[in-house]
Protein backbone atom coordinates (compact mmCIF):
# COMPACT_ATOMS: atom_id res chain seq x y z
CA UNK A 1 0.00 0.00 0.00
CA UNK A 2 1.19 3.24 -0.90
CA UNK A 3 0.53 6.21 0.92
CA UNK A 4 -1.64 9.22 -0.56
CA UNK A 5 0.39 11.42 -1.98
CA UNK A 6 -1.02 15.08 -2.20
CA UNK A 7 -1.74 16.13 -5.37
CA UNK A 8 0.02 19.63 -6.61
CA UNK A 9 -2.08 22.72 -6.84
CA UNK A 10 -2.97 22.75 -11.08
CA UNK A 11 -1.46 25.90 -12.06
CA UNK A 12 -3.87 25.76 -14.63
CA UNK A 13 -7.88 25.98 -13.62
CA UNK A 14 -9.85 23.24 -16.82
CA UNK A 15 -12.39 25.29 -18.28
CA UNK A 16 -15.28 22.29 -19.42
CA UNK A 17 -13.27 19.82 -18.05
CA UNK A 18 -9.90 20.71 -20.16
CA UNK A 19 -6.81 22.70 -19.63
CA UNK A 20 -6.75 23.77 -23.40
CA UNK A 21 -9.70 25.55 -23.11
CA UNK A 22 -8.85 27.31 -19.80
CA UNK A 23 -6.05 28.60 -21.93
CA UNK A 24 -8.03 29.99 -25.20
CA UNK A 25 -10.87 31.02 -22.84
CA UNK A 26 -8.05 33.11 -21.35
CA UNK A 27 -7.12 34.57 -25.17
CA UNK A 28 -9.95 35.40 -26.49
CA UNK A 29 -11.04 39.26 -25.84
CA UNK A 30 -14.40 40.00 -25.08
CA UNK A 31 -16.53 40.91 -28.18
CA UNK A 32 -14.94 39.82 -30.76
CA UNK A 33 -15.57 37.03 -33.76
CA UNK A 34 -14.99 34.08 -33.36
CA UNK A 35 -14.44 30.61 -35.39
CA UNK A 36 -13.96 27.57 -34.18
CA UNK A 37 -12.94 24.61 -36.53
CA UNK A 38 -13.96 21.12 -35.60
CA UNK A 39 -16.10 22.75 -33.00
CA UNK A 40 -17.40 19.39 -32.11
CA UNK A 41 -20.79 19.69 -30.55
CA UNK A 42 -20.16 23.61 -29.83
CA UNK A 43 -19.51 23.39 -25.98
CA UNK A 44 -16.23 26.03 -26.21
CA UNK A 45 -18.20 28.43 -28.56
CA UNK A 46 -21.47 28.33 -26.47
CA UNK A 47 -18.65 29.32 -23.13
CA UNK A 48 -17.39 32.08 -25.54
CA UNK A 49 -20.43 33.54 -26.52
CA UNK A 50 -22.11 33.29 -23.02
CA UNK A 51 -18.92 34.45 -21.04
CA UNK A 52 -17.08 36.63 -23.49
CA UNK A 53 -20.03 38.21 -25.77
CA UNK A 54 -18.20 36.45 -28.92
CA UNK A 55 -20.22 36.35 -32.28
CA UNK A 56 -19.58 32.53 -32.44
CA UNK A 57 -19.15 30.17 -35.52
CA UNK A 58 -17.67 26.80 -35.80
CA UNK A 59 -17.46 24.04 -38.71
CA UNK A 60 -18.13 20.55 -37.76
CA UNK A 61 -17.60 17.20 -40.12
CA UNK A 62 -20.28 14.98 -37.79
CA UNK A 63 -23.52 15.29 -38.69
CA UNK A 64 -24.93 14.35 -34.54
CA UNK A 65 -22.25 16.93 -33.54
CA UNK A 66 -23.28 19.84 -35.53
CA UNK A 67 -26.99 19.18 -34.36
CA UNK A 68 -26.40 18.89 -30.88
CA UNK A 69 -24.82 22.77 -31.52
CA UNK A 70 -27.24 23.93 -33.23
CA UNK A 71 -29.70 22.59 -30.87
CA UNK A 72 -28.12 24.73 -28.19
CA UNK A 73 -28.30 27.80 -30.57
CA UNK A 74 -24.57 28.12 -31.72
CA UNK A 75 -24.02 28.65 -35.47
CA UNK A 76 -22.15 25.89 -36.87
CA UNK A 77 -21.97 24.03 -40.45
CA UNK A 78 -21.37 20.91 -41.40
CA UNK A 79 -18.42 20.76 -43.61
CA UNK A 80 -14.48 19.59 -43.94
CA UNK A 81 -12.14 21.69 -42.42
CA UNK A 82 -9.65 21.05 -45.09
CA UNK A 83 -12.03 22.45 -48.05
CA UNK A 84 -14.38 24.70 -45.66
CA UNK A 85 -12.36 27.98 -44.88
CA UNK A 86 -12.29 28.65 -49.00
CA UNK A 87 -15.60 30.54 -49.31
CA UNK A 88 -14.77 32.97 -46.24
CA UNK A 89 -13.59 36.40 -46.97
CA UNK A 90 -9.83 37.86 -45.70
CA UNK A 91 -10.08 38.73 -41.98
CA UNK A 92 -13.67 37.51 -41.66
CA UNK A 93 -12.93 36.95 -38.21
CA UNK A 94 -10.75 37.54 -34.93
CA UNK A 95 -9.56 34.39 -33.90
CA UNK A 96 -9.78 31.34 -36.20
CA UNK A 97 -9.34 28.65 -33.37
CA UNK A 98 -8.10 24.97 -33.87
CA UNK A 99 -8.18 22.49 -31.35
CA UNK A 100 -6.77 19.35 -31.06
CA UNK A 101 -7.48 18.98 -34.52
CA UNK A 102 -4.59 20.00 -36.61
CA UNK A 103 -3.15 16.56 -36.66
CA UNK A 104 -6.08 15.22 -38.40
CA UNK A 105 -6.40 17.56 -41.23
CA UNK A 106 -5.45 16.05 -44.33
CA UNK A 107 -3.31 19.09 -45.40
CA UNK A 108 -2.07 21.21 -42.18
CA UNK A 109 0.11 23.48 -43.76
CA UNK A 110 -2.57 24.57 -45.98
CA UNK A 111 -4.90 24.77 -43.09
CA UNK A 112 -2.73 27.31 -41.11
CA UNK A 113 -2.66 29.64 -44.10
CA UNK A 114 -6.37 29.71 -44.48
CA UNK A 115 -6.74 30.10 -41.32
CA UNK A 116 -4.38 33.06 -40.71
CA UNK A 117 -6.13 34.46 -44.06
CA UNK A 118 -9.63 34.37 -42.79
CA UNK A 119 -8.42 35.12 -39.34
CA UNK A 120 -6.32 37.72 -37.62
CA UNK A 121 -5.10 35.48 -35.66
CA UNK A 122 -5.07 32.08 -35.11
CA UNK A 123 -5.45 29.72 -31.72
CA UNK A 124 -3.62 26.25 -32.19
CA UNK A 125 -3.93 23.74 -29.67
CA UNK A 126 -2.48 20.37 -30.44
CA UNK A 127 -1.69 17.05 -28.45
CA UNK A 128 2.57 17.16 -28.62
CA UNK A 129 3.93 13.92 -29.96
CA UNK A 130 7.51 14.77 -28.91
CA UNK A 131 6.46 13.70 -25.00
CA UNK A 132 8.53 11.85 -23.24
CA UNK A 133 5.91 9.36 -22.60
CA UNK A 134 5.47 8.76 -26.45
CA UNK A 135 8.85 8.75 -27.23
CA UNK A 136 9.80 6.08 -24.07
CA UNK A 137 7.00 3.22 -25.45
CA UNK A 138 8.34 3.72 -28.97
CA UNK A 139 11.59 3.20 -27.95
CA UNK A 140 10.80 0.08 -25.49
CA UNK A 141 7.81 -1.31 -26.66
CA UNK A 142 8.85 -0.53 -30.84
CA UNK A 143 5.56 -0.37 -32.11
CA UNK A 144 2.74 3.37 -32.66
CA UNK A 145 2.91 3.94 -29.08
CA UNK A 146 -0.84 4.09 -27.38
CA UNK A 147 -1.02 6.78 -24.71
CA UNK A 148 -3.66 8.82 -23.09
CA UNK A 149 -3.02 12.05 -25.67
CA UNK A 150 -2.72 9.45 -28.41
CA UNK A 151 -5.35 6.67 -27.66
CA UNK A 152 -5.71 5.06 -31.23
CA UNK A 153 -4.62 1.69 -32.70
CA UNK A 154 -2.55 3.50 -35.97
CA UNK A 155 -4.54 1.88 -38.26
CA UNK A 156 -8.44 3.47 -36.80
CA UNK A 157 -6.18 7.15 -35.64
CA UNK A 158 -7.91 10.01 -37.15
CA UNK A 159 -4.32 11.56 -35.87
CA UNK A 160 -2.94 11.09 -39.64
CA UNK A 161 -0.08 14.53 -39.58
CA UNK A 162 1.13 13.77 -35.69
CA UNK A 163 3.59 16.40 -34.71
CA UNK A 164 5.87 17.57 -32.08
CA UNK A 165 6.46 21.03 -30.25
CA UNK A 166 9.55 21.32 -32.19
CA UNK A 167 7.70 20.68 -35.52
CA UNK A 168 5.38 23.15 -34.92
CA UNK A 169 8.47 25.92 -34.17
CA UNK A 170 9.73 25.21 -37.46
CA UNK A 171 6.74 24.89 -39.19
CA UNK A 172 5.65 28.19 -38.32
CA UNK A 173 8.94 29.76 -38.96
CA UNK A 174 9.21 28.33 -42.50
CA UNK A 175 5.82 29.78 -43.02
CA UNK A 176 6.98 32.97 -41.48
CA UNK A 177 4.22 33.22 -39.15
CA UNK A 178 4.35 35.19 -35.89
CA UNK A 179 4.38 33.61 -32.26
CA UNK A 180 2.72 36.17 -30.08
CA UNK A 181 1.80 33.65 -26.69
CA UNK A 182 2.54 30.05 -26.19
CA UNK A 183 1.56 27.84 -23.90
CA UNK A 184 2.40 24.50 -22.52
CA UNK A 185 0.89 22.29 -20.67
CA UNK A 186 1.32 18.69 -18.51
CA UNK A 187 -1.37 17.07 -16.16
CA UNK A 188 -2.86 20.67 -15.84
CA UNK A 189 0.05 22.55 -15.35
CA UNK A 190 1.92 24.79 -17.07
CA UNK A 191 5.53 23.33 -18.24
CA UNK A 192 7.86 26.18 -18.39
CA UNK A 193 10.74 23.84 -18.79
CA UNK A 194 11.87 21.42 -22.18
CA UNK A 195 8.18 22.01 -23.52
CA UNK A 196 9.03 19.69 -26.32
CA UNK A 197 9.95 16.92 -23.97
CA UNK A 198 7.78 17.60 -21.21
CA UNK A 199 4.65 19.15 -22.70
CA UNK A 200 1.38 17.15 -23.32
CA UNK A 201 -0.35 19.97 -24.93
CA UNK A 202 0.74 23.18 -26.48
CA UNK A 203 -1.61 26.28 -27.15
CA UNK A 204 -0.37 28.81 -29.74
CA UNK A 205 -1.47 32.40 -30.42
CA UNK A 206 0.01 33.31 -33.94
CA UNK A 207 -0.83 35.90 -36.48
CA UNK A 208 0.34 36.61 -40.08
CA UNK A 209 3.71 37.72 -41.00
CA UNK A 210 4.32 41.64 -40.03
CA UNK A 211 5.35 42.78 -43.43
CA UNK B 1 -56.86 23.38 -31.55
CA UNK B 2 -59.67 24.53 -33.85
CA UNK B 3 -58.20 26.83 -36.35
CA UNK B 4 -60.11 29.16 -39.36
CA UNK B 5 -58.82 30.82 -42.45
CA UNK B 6 -59.32 34.09 -42.95
CA UNK B 7 -59.05 36.33 -46.28
CA UNK B 8 -57.96 39.71 -46.29
CA UNK B 9 -58.10 41.79 -49.73
CA UNK B 10 -55.70 44.29 -50.71
CA UNK B 11 -56.22 47.02 -53.70
CA UNK B 12 -53.31 46.37 -55.99
CA UNK B 13 -50.22 44.65 -56.12
CA UNK B 14 -47.96 45.24 -59.13
CA UNK B 15 -46.62 41.66 -60.44
CA UNK B 16 -42.69 41.27 -61.53
CA UNK B 17 -44.01 40.89 -65.48
CA UNK B 18 -45.02 44.79 -65.49
CA UNK B 19 -48.80 43.71 -64.92
CA UNK B 20 -51.05 44.41 -61.76
CA UNK B 21 -53.60 42.54 -59.53
CA UNK B 22 -56.18 44.53 -58.41
CA UNK B 23 -57.92 43.60 -55.95
CA UNK B 24 -55.82 40.59 -54.87
CA UNK B 25 -56.59 38.48 -51.49
CA UNK B 26 -54.44 36.92 -48.99
CA UNK B 27 -55.82 33.65 -47.21
CA UNK B 28 -53.83 32.77 -44.26
CA UNK B 29 -54.04 31.44 -40.53
CA UNK B 30 -52.57 32.02 -37.66
CA UNK B 31 -51.58 30.24 -34.02
CA UNK B 32 -50.35 31.65 -30.96
CA UNK B 33 -50.20 35.33 -29.98
CA UNK B 34 -48.42 38.11 -30.91
CA UNK B 35 -46.73 39.77 -28.47
CA UNK B 36 -47.25 43.87 -27.50
CA UNK B 37 -43.59 44.29 -29.31
CA UNK B 38 -44.57 42.46 -32.56
CA UNK B 39 -41.35 40.79 -32.11
CA UNK B 40 -42.34 37.32 -32.00
CA UNK B 41 -44.17 36.55 -35.52
CA UNK B 42 -42.76 33.54 -37.53
CA UNK B 43 -44.03 33.29 -41.21
CA UNK B 44 -44.32 29.37 -42.35
CA UNK B 45 -44.11 29.45 -46.10
CA UNK B 46 -45.94 26.34 -47.54
CA UNK B 47 -44.55 23.55 -50.33
CA UNK B 48 -46.00 23.36 -53.82
CA UNK B 49 -49.11 22.20 -53.29
CA UNK B 50 -49.69 22.90 -49.71
CA UNK B 51 -51.83 25.73 -48.47
CA UNK B 52 -52.52 28.55 -45.59
CA UNK B 53 -53.76 25.37 -43.14
CA UNK B 54 -50.33 24.24 -41.76
CA UNK B 55 -51.35 23.64 -37.58
CA UNK B 56 -54.36 22.79 -35.44
CA UNK B 57 -57.82 21.34 -36.69
CA UNK B 58 -59.61 22.66 -39.54
CA UNK B 59 -62.97 24.04 -38.60
CA UNK B 60 -64.06 23.62 -42.34
CA UNK B 61 -62.86 20.14 -43.12
CA UNK B 62 -61.79 18.60 -39.98
CA UNK B 63 -58.33 17.76 -40.74
CA UNK B 64 -55.20 18.50 -39.47
CA UNK B 65 -52.71 21.23 -40.65
CA UNK B 66 -49.60 20.12 -43.27
CA UNK B 67 -47.17 21.50 -40.86
CA UNK B 68 -49.38 19.92 -37.64
CA UNK B 69 -45.88 17.97 -35.91
CA UNK B 70 -44.14 21.07 -36.11
CA UNK B 71 -46.32 23.77 -35.46
CA UNK B 72 -48.03 24.12 -31.49
CA UNK B 73 -47.21 24.01 -28.19
CA UNK B 74 -44.04 22.59 -27.19
CA UNK B 75 -43.07 21.75 -30.77
CA UNK B 76 -40.01 23.21 -32.92
CA UNK B 77 -42.68 26.13 -33.72
CA UNK B 78 -43.62 26.75 -30.43
CA UNK B 79 -47.17 28.73 -30.65
CA UNK B 80 -46.56 29.03 -26.89
CA UNK B 81 -44.00 31.36 -27.55
CA UNK B 82 -44.07 32.75 -30.93
CA UNK B 83 -47.47 33.99 -33.30
CA UNK B 84 -47.57 32.25 -36.31
CA UNK B 85 -48.54 32.91 -39.72
CA UNK B 86 -49.16 30.36 -42.73
CA UNK B 87 -50.94 32.45 -46.35
CA UNK B 88 -51.27 30.39 -49.19
CA UNK B 89 -49.55 31.56 -52.09
CA UNK B 90 -50.30 33.95 -55.09
CA UNK B 91 -51.63 31.60 -57.95
CA UNK B 92 -53.03 29.24 -55.28
CA UNK B 93 -55.83 27.71 -55.45
CA UNK B 94 -56.99 27.66 -51.21
CA UNK B 95 -58.16 31.28 -50.64
CA UNK B 96 -55.78 33.49 -51.95
CA UNK B 97 -56.05 35.20 -55.90
CA UNK B 98 -54.87 32.83 -58.56
CA UNK B 99 -56.22 31.62 -62.08
CA UNK B 100 -59.79 30.05 -60.72
CA UNK B 101 -60.31 33.49 -58.97
CA UNK B 102 -62.85 35.67 -60.62
CA UNK B 103 -61.43 37.98 -63.15
CA UNK B 104 -62.71 41.53 -62.74
CA UNK B 105 -62.86 42.24 -65.68
CA UNK B 106 -64.79 39.61 -67.15
CA UNK B 107 -66.83 38.19 -63.96
CA UNK B 108 -65.25 34.94 -64.95
CA UNK B 109 -62.34 33.24 -63.55
CA UNK B 110 -59.05 34.25 -64.80
CA UNK B 111 -57.95 30.66 -66.27
CA UNK B 112 -55.29 31.29 -68.51
CA UNK B 113 -55.56 35.35 -68.87
CA UNK B 114 -54.25 35.04 -65.33
CA UNK B 115 -50.24 37.07 -65.20
CA UNK B 116 -47.46 34.37 -64.78
CA UNK B 117 -46.70 34.88 -61.39
CA UNK B 118 -42.49 34.69 -59.80
CA UNK B 119 -42.00 33.50 -56.52
CA UNK B 120 -40.94 37.48 -55.51
CA UNK B 121 -44.73 38.15 -56.53
CA UNK B 122 -46.08 35.25 -53.83
CA UNK B 123 -43.56 37.37 -51.30
CA UNK B 124 -44.75 40.29 -52.01
CA UNK B 125 -48.62 39.73 -51.42
CA UNK B 126 -46.77 38.18 -47.93
CA UNK B 127 -45.11 41.31 -47.33
CA UNK B 128 -48.67 43.28 -47.71
CA UNK B 129 -50.24 40.87 -45.12
CA UNK B 130 -47.02 41.48 -42.84
CA UNK B 131 -47.94 45.24 -43.05
CA UNK B 132 -51.28 44.39 -42.62
CA UNK B 133 -50.52 42.75 -39.58
CA UNK B 134 -48.21 45.87 -38.31
CA UNK B 135 -45.42 43.81 -37.90
CA UNK B 136 -41.82 45.69 -38.47
CA UNK B 137 -39.15 42.51 -38.60
CA UNK B 138 -40.12 38.80 -38.83
CA UNK B 139 -37.93 37.00 -36.17
CA UNK B 140 -38.26 34.25 -38.62
CA UNK B 141 -39.68 33.13 -42.41
CA UNK B 142 -39.29 28.96 -42.99
CA UNK B 143 -40.19 26.46 -45.06
CA UNK B 144 -39.82 23.46 -46.99
CA UNK B 145 -38.91 23.03 -50.86
CA UNK B 146 -40.95 26.20 -52.62
CA UNK B 147 -41.13 27.50 -49.48
CA UNK B 148 -37.33 27.31 -48.59
CA UNK B 149 -37.37 29.34 -51.99
CA UNK B 150 -39.84 31.93 -50.48
CA UNK B 151 -38.25 32.13 -47.28
CA UNK B 152 -34.84 32.90 -49.19
CA UNK B 153 -36.37 35.68 -51.28
CA UNK B 154 -37.64 37.50 -48.26
CA UNK B 155 -34.30 37.30 -46.89
CA UNK B 156 -32.61 38.61 -49.99
CA UNK B 157 -36.00 40.97 -51.19
CA UNK B 158 -36.34 42.41 -47.66
CA UNK B 159 -33.84 42.50 -45.98
CA UNK B 160 -34.33 44.49 -42.97
CA UNK B 161 -37.64 42.84 -41.88
CA UNK B 162 -36.26 39.62 -40.96
CA UNK B 163 -34.17 38.44 -38.40
CA UNK B 164 -33.68 34.87 -39.27
CA UNK B 165 -34.88 32.74 -42.08
CA UNK B 166 -34.91 28.56 -42.33
CA UNK B 167 -34.94 27.24 -45.59
CA UNK B 168 -35.46 23.31 -45.79
CA UNK B 169 -34.53 21.29 -48.51
CA UNK B 170 -34.54 23.82 -51.49
CA UNK B 171 -32.59 25.58 -54.38
CA UNK B 172 -32.09 29.24 -55.29
CA UNK B 173 -32.61 27.51 -58.93
CA UNK B 174 -33.66 24.82 -60.12
CA UNK B 175 -31.56 21.97 -62.24
CA UNK B 176 -32.79 21.10 -65.67
CA UNK B 177 -33.71 18.09 -64.03
CA UNK B 178 -36.58 19.97 -61.78
CA UNK B 179 -37.67 22.06 -64.66
CA UNK B 180 -37.84 18.95 -66.36
CA UNK B 181 -40.09 16.97 -63.81
CA UNK B 182 -42.34 20.00 -63.80
CA UNK B 183 -42.78 20.16 -67.41
CA UNK B 184 -43.72 16.84 -67.53
CA UNK B 185 -46.64 17.67 -65.19
CA UNK B 186 -47.73 20.52 -66.71
CA UNK B 187 -47.85 18.65 -70.15
CA UNK B 188 -49.63 15.93 -68.44
CA UNK B 189 -52.21 18.62 -67.82
CA UNK B 190 -52.25 20.81 -71.09
CA UNK B 191 -52.22 17.42 -72.76
CA UNK B 192 -55.98 16.03 -71.52
CA UNK B 193 -58.77 17.42 -73.43
CA UNK B 194 -60.63 18.62 -70.88
CA UNK B 195 -58.14 20.74 -69.86
CA UNK B 196 -59.12 23.06 -73.08
CA UNK B 197 -57.07 25.85 -73.66
CA UNK B 198 -57.63 26.33 -69.01
CA UNK B 199 -60.95 27.17 -69.62
CA UNK B 200 -62.92 24.30 -67.72
CA UNK B 201 -64.63 25.97 -64.88
CA UNK B 202 -68.16 24.70 -64.35
CA UNK B 203 -67.40 22.18 -66.52
CA UNK B 204 -65.37 18.64 -66.49
CA UNK B 205 -61.90 19.67 -64.92
CA UNK B 206 -58.78 17.87 -66.37
CA UNK B 207 -58.45 15.59 -63.92
CA UNK B 208 -57.09 12.73 -65.64
CA UNK B 209 -53.93 14.76 -66.41
CA UNK B 210 -53.94 16.68 -63.15
CA UNK B 211 -53.67 12.97 -61.67
CA UNK B 212 -50.80 11.94 -63.99
CA UNK B 213 -48.83 15.19 -62.98
CA UNK B 214 -49.22 14.57 -59.41
CA UNK B 215 -48.39 10.32 -59.57
CA UNK B 216 -45.06 11.89 -61.39
CA UNK B 217 -44.59 14.51 -58.56
CA UNK B 218 -44.97 11.55 -55.58
CA UNK B 219 -42.32 9.50 -57.31
CA UNK B 220 -39.58 12.38 -56.76
CA UNK B 221 -40.81 13.19 -53.10
CA UNK B 222 -39.67 9.55 -52.34
CA UNK B 223 -36.89 7.87 -52.30
CA UNK B 224 -35.65 4.52 -54.06
CA UNK B 225 -35.56 3.12 -50.11
CA UNK B 226 -38.23 4.46 -48.97
CA UNK B 227 -40.20 2.94 -52.00
CA UNK B 228 -38.84 -0.20 -51.63
CA UNK B 229 -39.89 0.09 -47.81
CA UNK B 230 -43.28 1.11 -48.54
CA UNK B 231 -44.57 -1.56 -51.52
CA UNK B 232 -41.75 -3.72 -52.82
CA UNK B 233 -42.93 -5.82 -55.43
CA UNK B 234 -45.80 -6.07 -53.59
CA UNK B 235 -49.07 -7.30 -55.17
CA UNK B 236 -52.24 -5.36 -54.37
CA UNK B 237 -55.14 -7.62 -52.98
CA UNK B 238 -54.00 -10.62 -55.23
CA UNK B 239 -52.06 -13.61 -55.46
CA UNK B 240 -50.93 -13.89 -58.84
CA UNK B 241 -50.38 -10.84 -62.02
CA UNK B 242 -53.92 -10.29 -63.39
CA UNK B 243 -51.97 -10.22 -67.29
CA UNK B 244 -54.10 -6.94 -67.57
CA UNK B 245 -53.60 -2.98 -67.37
CA UNK B 246 -55.48 -2.56 -64.37
CA UNK B 247 -53.95 -2.44 -60.86
CA UNK B 248 -51.52 -5.28 -59.92
CA UNK B 249 -48.81 -3.95 -57.78
CA UNK B 250 -49.21 -1.81 -54.26
CA UNK B 251 -47.40 1.12 -55.63
CA UNK B 252 -49.58 1.49 -58.99
CA UNK B 253 -52.64 1.68 -56.33
CA UNK B 254 -50.93 4.00 -54.02
CA UNK B 255 -50.09 6.74 -57.18
CA UNK B 256 -53.66 6.26 -58.51
CA UNK B 257 -54.76 6.75 -54.59
CA UNK B 258 -52.44 9.97 -54.71
CA UNK B 259 -53.36 11.35 -58.25
CA UNK B 260 -57.62 10.72 -57.38
CA UNK B 261 -57.14 12.49 -54.16
CA UNK B 262 -55.06 15.60 -55.42
CA UNK B 263 -58.13 16.23 -58.33
CA UNK B 264 -60.21 16.90 -55.70
CA UNK B 265 -58.25 19.65 -53.58
CA UNK B 266 -55.86 21.30 -56.39
CA UNK B 267 -56.73 23.44 -59.81
CA UNK B 268 -55.00 22.00 -62.39
CA UNK B 269 -54.32 25.89 -63.72
CA UNK B 270 -52.71 26.57 -60.37
CA UNK B 271 -50.15 23.88 -61.00
CA UNK B 272 -49.33 24.91 -64.22
CA UNK B 273 -48.72 28.80 -62.97
CA UNK B 274 -46.85 27.50 -59.48
CA UNK B 275 -44.55 25.14 -61.14
CA UNK B 276 -43.49 28.28 -63.58
CA UNK B 277 -43.08 30.55 -60.71
CA UNK B 278 -40.82 27.81 -59.40
CA UNK B 279 -38.52 27.08 -62.71
CA UNK B 280 -38.07 30.86 -63.17
CA UNK B 281 -36.62 31.03 -59.54
CA UNK B 282 -33.11 32.18 -59.68
CA UNK B 283 -32.05 34.29 -56.37
CA UNK B 284 -28.93 35.33 -58.49
CA UNK B 285 -30.71 36.60 -61.28
CA UNK B 286 -29.31 40.03 -62.15
CA UNK B 287 -26.70 39.49 -59.02
CA UNK B 288 -23.73 37.65 -61.22
CA UNK B 289 -23.51 36.10 -58.57
CA UNK B 290 -24.86 33.95 -55.79
CA UNK B 291 -22.91 35.81 -52.75
CA UNK B 292 -23.63 39.06 -55.05
CA UNK B 293 -27.30 38.22 -54.67
CA UNK B 294 -27.15 37.96 -50.77
CA UNK B 295 -25.14 41.41 -50.24
CA UNK B 296 -27.84 43.03 -48.39
CA UNK B 297 -29.32 39.99 -46.79
CA UNK B 298 -29.09 40.71 -42.39
CA UNK B 299 -30.55 37.73 -41.21
CA UNK B 300 -29.46 34.79 -39.44
CA UNK B 301 -29.81 31.43 -41.14
CA UNK B 302 -30.24 27.66 -40.92
CA UNK B 303 -30.15 26.06 -44.07
CA UNK B 304 -31.20 21.93 -43.84
CA UNK B 305 -31.01 19.25 -46.18
CA UNK B 306 -31.75 15.77 -46.30
CA UNK B 307 -29.50 12.82 -47.33
CA UNK B 308 -32.06 10.58 -49.80
CA UNK B 309 -33.51 14.47 -51.10
CA UNK B 310 -32.51 13.67 -54.95
CA UNK B 311 -35.21 16.25 -55.46
CA UNK B 312 -33.80 19.10 -53.80
CA UNK B 313 -30.24 17.04 -53.04
CA UNK B 314 -27.86 18.59 -50.36
CA UNK B 315 -25.28 19.89 -52.80
CA UNK B 316 -28.13 22.59 -53.65
CA UNK B 317 -28.13 23.86 -50.14
CA UNK B 318 -24.77 23.63 -49.49
CA UNK B 319 -24.45 26.60 -52.82
CA UNK B 320 -26.86 28.36 -50.10
CA UNK B 321 -24.44 27.87 -47.65
CA UNK B 322 -20.90 28.79 -49.12
CA UNK B 323 -22.39 32.01 -50.70
CA UNK B 324 -23.52 32.81 -47.22
CA UNK B 325 -20.01 32.27 -46.08
CA UNK B 326 -18.70 34.44 -48.64
CA UNK B 327 -20.73 37.13 -47.37
CA UNK B 328 -19.79 36.33 -43.66
CA UNK B 329 -23.30 36.28 -42.59
CA UNK B 330 -24.17 33.99 -39.48
CA UNK B 331 -25.14 30.48 -41.13
CA UNK B 332 -25.86 27.20 -39.51
CA UNK B 333 -25.97 24.24 -41.86
CA UNK B 334 -26.79 20.55 -41.37
CA UNK B 335 -27.91 17.91 -43.43
CA UNK B 336 -29.61 15.52 -41.89
CA UNK B 337 -30.13 11.45 -42.54
CA UNK B 338 -33.39 10.11 -43.76
CA UNK B 339 -35.04 7.77 -45.98
CA UNK B 340 -37.86 9.88 -46.71
CA UNK B 341 -36.23 11.55 -49.53
CA UNK B 342 -38.17 15.24 -50.67
CA UNK B 343 -40.58 13.95 -48.02
CA UNK B 344 -38.56 14.18 -45.27
CA UNK B 345 -39.27 17.71 -44.03
CA UNK B 346 -42.70 16.87 -43.84
CA UNK B 347 -42.25 13.77 -42.07
CA UNK B 348 -38.82 13.57 -40.34
CA UNK B 349 -39.36 16.19 -37.85
CA UNK B 350 -37.78 14.46 -34.67
CA UNK B 351 -34.47 16.27 -35.39
CA UNK B 352 -35.45 19.13 -37.31
CA UNK B 353 -37.54 19.66 -34.11
CA UNK B 354 -34.03 19.98 -31.67
CA UNK B 355 -32.76 21.95 -34.56
CA UNK B 356 -35.69 24.59 -35.26
CA UNK B 357 -36.34 24.73 -31.14
CA UNK B 358 -32.76 25.70 -30.48
CA UNK B 359 -31.89 28.05 -33.37
CA UNK B 360 -35.27 30.12 -32.60
CA UNK B 361 -34.46 30.38 -29.08
CA UNK B 362 -31.42 31.63 -29.37
CA UNK B 363 -32.70 34.27 -32.09
CA UNK B 364 -34.90 35.60 -30.16
CA UNK B 365 -32.86 35.86 -27.31
CA UNK B 366 -30.16 37.83 -29.18
CA UNK B 367 -32.91 40.03 -30.86
CA UNK B 368 -34.49 40.98 -28.01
Amino acid sequence: MTAQIPKPQAFVRELLGRSDYAIIGEIVEPGTKVLDLGCGDGDLLQWLAENKGVDARGVEISSAKVQRAIARGVSVYQGDIDEGLADYPGGAFDYVILSQTLQETHHPQKVLREMLRVGRRAIVAFPNFGHWRMRIALLVGGRAPITTLFPHNWYDSPNIHILTVQDFEELVQLEGIRVERRYFLAGGRKVNLRPNLLAETAVYLVSGASR
Amino acid sequence: MIVESNVVRFDCMPLDNGATLAPVEAAYETYGELNARKSNAILIEHAFSGDAHAAGISHETGKPGWWDNMIGPGKAFDTSRYFIICANVLGGCRGSTGPSSVNPATGCPYAMAFPVITIRDMVRLQKLLIDWFGIERLLSVSGGSMGGMQALEWAVSYPDRVVSAIPIACTTRHSAQQIAFNEVGRQAIIADPDWNGGAYYGKQPPARGLAVARMVGHITYMSDDSMREKFGRRLRGKENFGYAFDVDFEVESYLRYRGSEFVNRFDANSYLYITKAMDYFDLMNGHGSLAAAFEAAQARFLVISFSSDWLYPSYQSQEIVRALRARNCDVAYVELESNYGHDAFLVDVAEQTDLIRGFLASTYEKAQ
